[in-house]
Parts: C-alpha cells; sequence; structure tokens
C-alpha cells in the first residue's frame, strides 16, 4: 500500500511539533508547557510512523506521553505553581544559547544543501525509502527490532537495562530514609 | 464514472482484509462511522442497564416511569444533559477546561480503530496494534489530569493526582500481563510472535486453544492480572478512587456540568468497552465461537436454509448449533419483553407503556428472525461472538460495582506495587521457561 498525502501530513506534522514546542518554552504557566510538550511528542511519534518505523512510534506515546508526561504534571501539580508563575523564566546563558542555535541552523543547512552526495539521500526531492521496500520494513519492523535487541546487540541492551536498574534502585535509596 | 465508483465499493468486499489494508477509504469511514454509532448505542443501552441491574442486586426496581420499565431512560437523560447549563467556573483554566473533555473522547474513541470485530471487520490491522491500543489507552489519563487541575479546585485536584498515580503503578501488571500472552502468539507455525490485533486471534486460531487456557495456569493468571488492572486503568468500582462520591464529591469531573459531563461519561464507557476488548482478543479467542475447533458429526440442512458458496457454512452439528445462537438468544430476549408485556398492568394508564413493550418484544424477535436468515446468519457470527464477549465483561463490570466495597488508596498501592507486578513478572518468566521447552521439544 503507498502512502497517502504524505507531503501534506508532513507539513501538517512538522507546523504542530514547531508550535508546540515554541509553546513549551513560551508559556509561563508550567502545566501549559507540559501540556505542550505533550503535543511535540504526539508529533514526532507521527514522524516515526511516517519513516516506517511503527514500533518506535509506539514506544514513543506509551514511553514518553504515557508514562514520562504523566509524571512530569504529577510533579507540577504538587509543587507551588503560584510562586512558581512569578519566578523570571529566563536566565541568561543568552550567549551559548545563540551560539548553540548558529551551530544546529549551520548543519541543517548544509544537509539540506549537500544532500545529494549523502548516501541517505539517493535523489534529492524524492522519496527516501521506496514504497516497496518501505513496506516490508512496516511490516516487520517490530520483529526486526526484537530478534536484534536479543540478538546482536544483546550485551548492550542488558548493560542499558542494568543502568536502569542502578538508577531505581539509588531513586529509592535517595527518597528512604529508612529502608 | 459511476462504473468506476460502484467498482471501488464493490472491489473491497472481495478483498477479505480490512479497508485501511485494501487501502480504501471509503470504506474505511463507513467502518468508523458505524463503529462509532454501535459504541454510542452500546453506551447508552450500558447506561440503561446498569441502573437496573445495580437496582435488582440491591432489591429495588429502578427506573420505571420513563417508558415500559425505564428503558426510554437514558433518552431522557441525554435530553437533561443536553440542555443543561453549561458551568465553567471561575478559578478555572479556561483553555485547559475546556480541551480535557475532547481529549479524553478522543483517546477512547481512538482505540476502536485497531479492535478486530472479525478477521475483517476493523478498520485496520497494524503491525503494533496492541502497542497502539495500549499507549493510546495510557494516553486517556490525560484527560482526567487536564480536567482536575483545570477545575481550579481542590477536590478535582486530588482526584486527578490518585488517578494519575493509580493508572501508572496498573500500567506496568497491565503491560507484563500482555507481553506474557504476546509471547504464546510466537508459538504458532510462523517462528515469530505479532502484536497485530488480528494476528493474535489468528494464532489463537492456529494453534486450536484459547490464550487463557494455554499453558495451565500461566494464561489463567495473566489474564487475572490484567483483568483487575483494566477496572483499575478505567477508574471503576472497586478502583474508583479518582472520583469516589463519598470523599470527593465526583473527583476529578466535580465541576463539570451538562454536556461536558456528559462527554467525560461516555469516554468512561467507551474505554471500559475498549479494554474488555483487549482482553477478549488476547485470552478469550477474539471473534471465534466457543469450541470453534470442533464441528461435531456432519449434518445435513435443507436447501432453502442453505447459503452455498461461503466457507463459514455450517457443516457440523456444532457448528450449526453455534450458529442458531446468535438468534436464539434475541428470541430469548424477545420472550422475555413479550412476557412483561403480559404483566403489565391492565389499567389504562399503562395502555401506551404495554403498547411500547409489545413492540420492543416484536423488534426483538424480528432480530431474531433476520439473523437466522442464511446469508446474514453466516456473515454476523465472528462480529456477534466477539460482541457477545464483551458484553459478558460489561455484565461484569456492573457485577464489581454492585458488590465490591471500595479499596482505601493505601491498599489500592499495596495491591498493584507488592502483589500484581511480582506475579506477572513471575508469569512471564514461567511463561517464556514453558514455551521455550515446548519449542525445544517439540521443534
Amino acid at each position: 500500500m503507498n502512502p497517502v498525502a504524505t507531503p501534506f501530513f508532513f507539513y501538517l506534522l512538522a507546523a504542530i511539533a514547531i508550535l508546540s514546542a515554541l509553546g513549551v518554552v513560551a508559556a509561563r504557566n508550567p502545566v501549559h508547557s507540559a501540556l505542550s510538550l505533550v503535543f511535540t511528542l504526539l508529533s514526532i511519534a507521527g514522524f516515526y510512523l511516517m519513516l516506517y518505523a511503527p514500533f518506535v512510534a509506539g514506544v514513543q506515546i506509551i514511553l514518553y506521553i504515557g508514562g514520562i508526561m504523566v509524571l512530569f504534571l504529577f510533579v507540577i501539580m504538587l509543587v507551588n505553581i503560584e510562586r512558581a508563575e512569578q519566578e523570571h523564566r529566563f536566565n541568561s546563558q543568552r550567549h551559548v544559547a545563540v551560539i548553540a542555535a548558529l551551530v544546529v541552523a549551520a548543519m541543517f543547512i548544509y544537509s539540506y544543501t549537500h544532500a545529494n552526495s549523502m548516501a541517505i539521500f539517493p535523489q534529492r526531492g524524492h522519496l527516501v525509502f521506496h514504497p516497496e521496500q518501505a513496506a516490508a520494513m512496516e511490516t516487520n519492523n517490530t520483529q526486526a527490532i526484537g530478534s536484534m535487541l536479543y540478538g546482536q546487540y544483546m550485551l548492550p541492551f542488558e548493560i542499558a537495562s542494568l543502568l536502569l536498574l542502578v538508577a531505581i534502585v539509588g531513586a529509592v535509596v535517595m527518597s528512604k530514609k529508612r529502608i | 464514472m459511476i462504473s468506476r465508483f460502484i467498482d471501488y465499493v464493490a472491489g473491497y468486499l472481495k478483498s477479505g482484509v480490512t479497508p485501511g489494508e485494501a487501502g480504501n477509504a471509503l470504506w474505511a469511514l463507513i467502518y468508523i462511522v458505524l463503529i462509532f454509532t454501535g459504541v454510542s448505542i452500546a453506551v447508552i443501552a450500558m447506561n440503561w442497564l446498569e441502573r437496573k441491574i445495580l437496582a435488582h442486586m440491591q432489591v429495588r426496581l429502578g427506573p420505571m416511569r420513563v417508558g415500559p420499565h425505564g428503558l426510554l431512560q437514558p433518552i431522557a437523560d441525554a435530553l437533561k444533559l443536553l440542555i443543561k447549563e453549561d458551568i465553567v467556573p471561575d478559578r478555572a483554566d479556561k483553555l485547559v477546561f475546556w480541551l480535557a473533555p475532547v481529549a479524553i473522547v478522543i483517546t477512547s474513541f481512538l482505540v476502536f480503530v485497531v479492535i478486530p470485530f472479525g478477521p475483517q471487520h476493523a478498520v485496520t490491522d497494524m503491525n503494533i496494534g496492541l502497542l497502539f491500543m495500549l499507549g493510546i489507552s495510557s494516553m486517556s489519563v490525560f484527560g482526567i489530569i487536564m480536567a482536575g487541575w483545570a477545575s481550579g479546585s481542590s477536590y478535582p485536584l486530588m482526584g486527578a493526582l490518585r488517578s494519575s498515580a493509580q493508572m501508572v503503578s496498573y500500567e506496568i501488571a497491565m503491560g507484563l500481563a500482555v507481553v506474557s500472552a504476546v509471547l504464546m502468539t510466537s508459538l504458532g507455525s510462523s517462528a515469530s510472535g505479532t502484536l497485530s490485533m488480528i494476528g493474535i486471534v489468528q494464532s489463537q486460531q492456529e494453534q486450536g486453544v484459547w490464550f487463557i487456557f494455554k499453558f495451565f495456569p500461566f494464561g489463567l493468571v495473566a489474564f487475572f492480572i490484567f483483568a483487575v488492572a483494566m477496572v483499575a486503568e478505567t477508574n471503576r468500582a472497586p478502583f474508583d478512587l479518582a472520583e469516589a462520591e463519598s470523599e470527593l464529591v465526583a473527583g476529578f469531573h466535580t465541576e463539570y456540568s451538562g454536556f461536558r459531563w456528559s462527554l467525560f461519561f461516555l469516554a468512561e464507557y467507551a474505554a471500559m468497552i475498549a479494554v474488555s476488548s483487549i482482553a477478549v482478543t488476547l485470552w478469550l479467542g477474539g471473534w471465534m465461537r466457543p469450541f470453534a475447533s470442533f464441528h461435531g458429526p456432519e449434518v445435513r440442512i435443507p436447501l432453502f436454509w442453505n447459503h452455498a458458496g461461503t466457507a463459514a457454512d455450517p457443516s457440523g452439528a456444532i457448528d450449526l448449533a453455534f450458529a442458531i445462537f446468535p438468534a436464539a438468544l434475541f428470541f430469548l430476549l424477545g420472550a422475555i419483553a413479550a412476557l412483561g408485556t403480559l404483566r403489565m398492568p391492565k389499567h389504562r394508564i399503562f395502555r401506551v407503556q404495554t403498547i411500547g413493550l409489545g413492540l420492543f418484544a416484536l423488534t426483538l424477535g424480528g432480530i431474531g428472525l433476520l439473523l437466522l436468515a442464511p446469508p446474514v446468519r453466516d456473515r454476523i457470527q465472528d462480529i456477534f461472538w466477539f460482541c457477545f464477549k464483551v458484553s459478558a465483561f460489561m455484565y461484569l463490570y456492573i457485577w464489581y460495582r454492585g458488590t465490591f466495597p471500595r479499596y482505601r488508596f493505601d491498599q489500592l498501592m499495596k495491591l498493584g506495587w507488592k502483589f500484581m507486578i511480582p506475579t506477572a513478572i513471575g508469569v512471564l518468566v514461567g511463561t517464556a521457561a514453558w514455551g521455550l521447552t515446548a519449542v525445544y521439544f517439540h521443534g
């Protein structure tokens, strides 16, 4: 099955992602910031779907939106919002921020103008993946990730899970005086 | 032009796949509209049934005034909610207050995209179907948090806090239980398992066993964990701490009224139907009838009653018995309604109600007759069995509400973290070990 109206959805999702990302930094109320972050993450999940990576999109929704953002909101609701609203929102790291933004912009411009020479974009303006190739990727995406994680990349995967376990134990130790 | 359109519409019917897979936008739209109306009607029916069943459990009559046996009560309720004043509290955050019911309705209805009512009766079948359903239903907590916070009042905020803590905790047990069912799908002829909702049911069909009975007792325990966690996920009794009316007035929707409140109501029941269909798909064989691999001795049915040429034609005695079941169920319901008609008081005040109930009985009987017609009988089977299993879960929800006392918050957390999650991990490990030995010894 060929993708339908791809450029339209790309620009729609991009617009949502950028506008809600601006909302995250511009909103005075932390809850509004968190809710706009939800929309940013949702549109990024949409991008993953468009890149034929449905598993990553699903995990993005479950982990980032269903898990992390719920905890964010949970904490924000517990702290005193009235005081947080009066505080000065932007600290004075302006020079660093400007330099970082310029570097990122230069990277984008370079990769756009030199897209022809890069291996992943065979022809600029064309689909990154051929439809047939993409359909095969979409139908086996989850299975492929599974066999890769538990086959080729078994050791890094287990090390990462060990790291998470250490983080959980550390959080419990720090929050509880007596165990 | 017209013939091309007819080809476009009729071409799908022969394809035998979901509209999403066939890439047919028109049929996808038809399915979406059908499912949306179906779910809305189910919610209305559920509203009436819940009040009646709860009342009978408490030896009361329940709604009796609007229509015979209160049958028109949901319509009266809906009218009341629509014309009620819509109040926005002064201290509310207007935008989020407006967004919360919309968000919760969208998330609860979005999951119906992948629910398989039959081998080809779903809007679409995704490779990540199950993941999609869990993800979207985990997002429904946002509607509750937004509503609770935006109301600018203490009771809703408490309800929202409780709800978010509860949902995050029970999601873990739910996910682990689901993973053990997904593991079982990998034991079929295809070497790798699947997350697609249709694929999961087909895997049960191929292995000839519902996953609730597979690897006894692991399948059963996983199903039990999911069945408890799904009640907690939908904030229903006995886990309805988010809206505990004896402590928090009405919890997260205290400040809502009129139409917005009815959106919360609609979303809650739609979410209940959605999680029940996940349970039915994963453990209870989805659209398959009970004893789907038994056909019984061959029987000869009269030619006029035989819908020749379709694979679904009942050929065995057991097939035939189950094929007649939907019609028999509607005849039974019609007979109950007819009995009620006969037992109506003979006073002339009740004349309109008696006629109404009689017509209702006739309608039910008519549906039963329609379900006997061979083309309908063969096409309705999978949808009927799916809906039948889901309605059993709906009855369980009402039953829980009528019998269990509400948990205290610390009890809820203790149950979730100290019992459900360890048990779910144990079941997962057990299922994996058993599955591996099965593969190792039997190829």
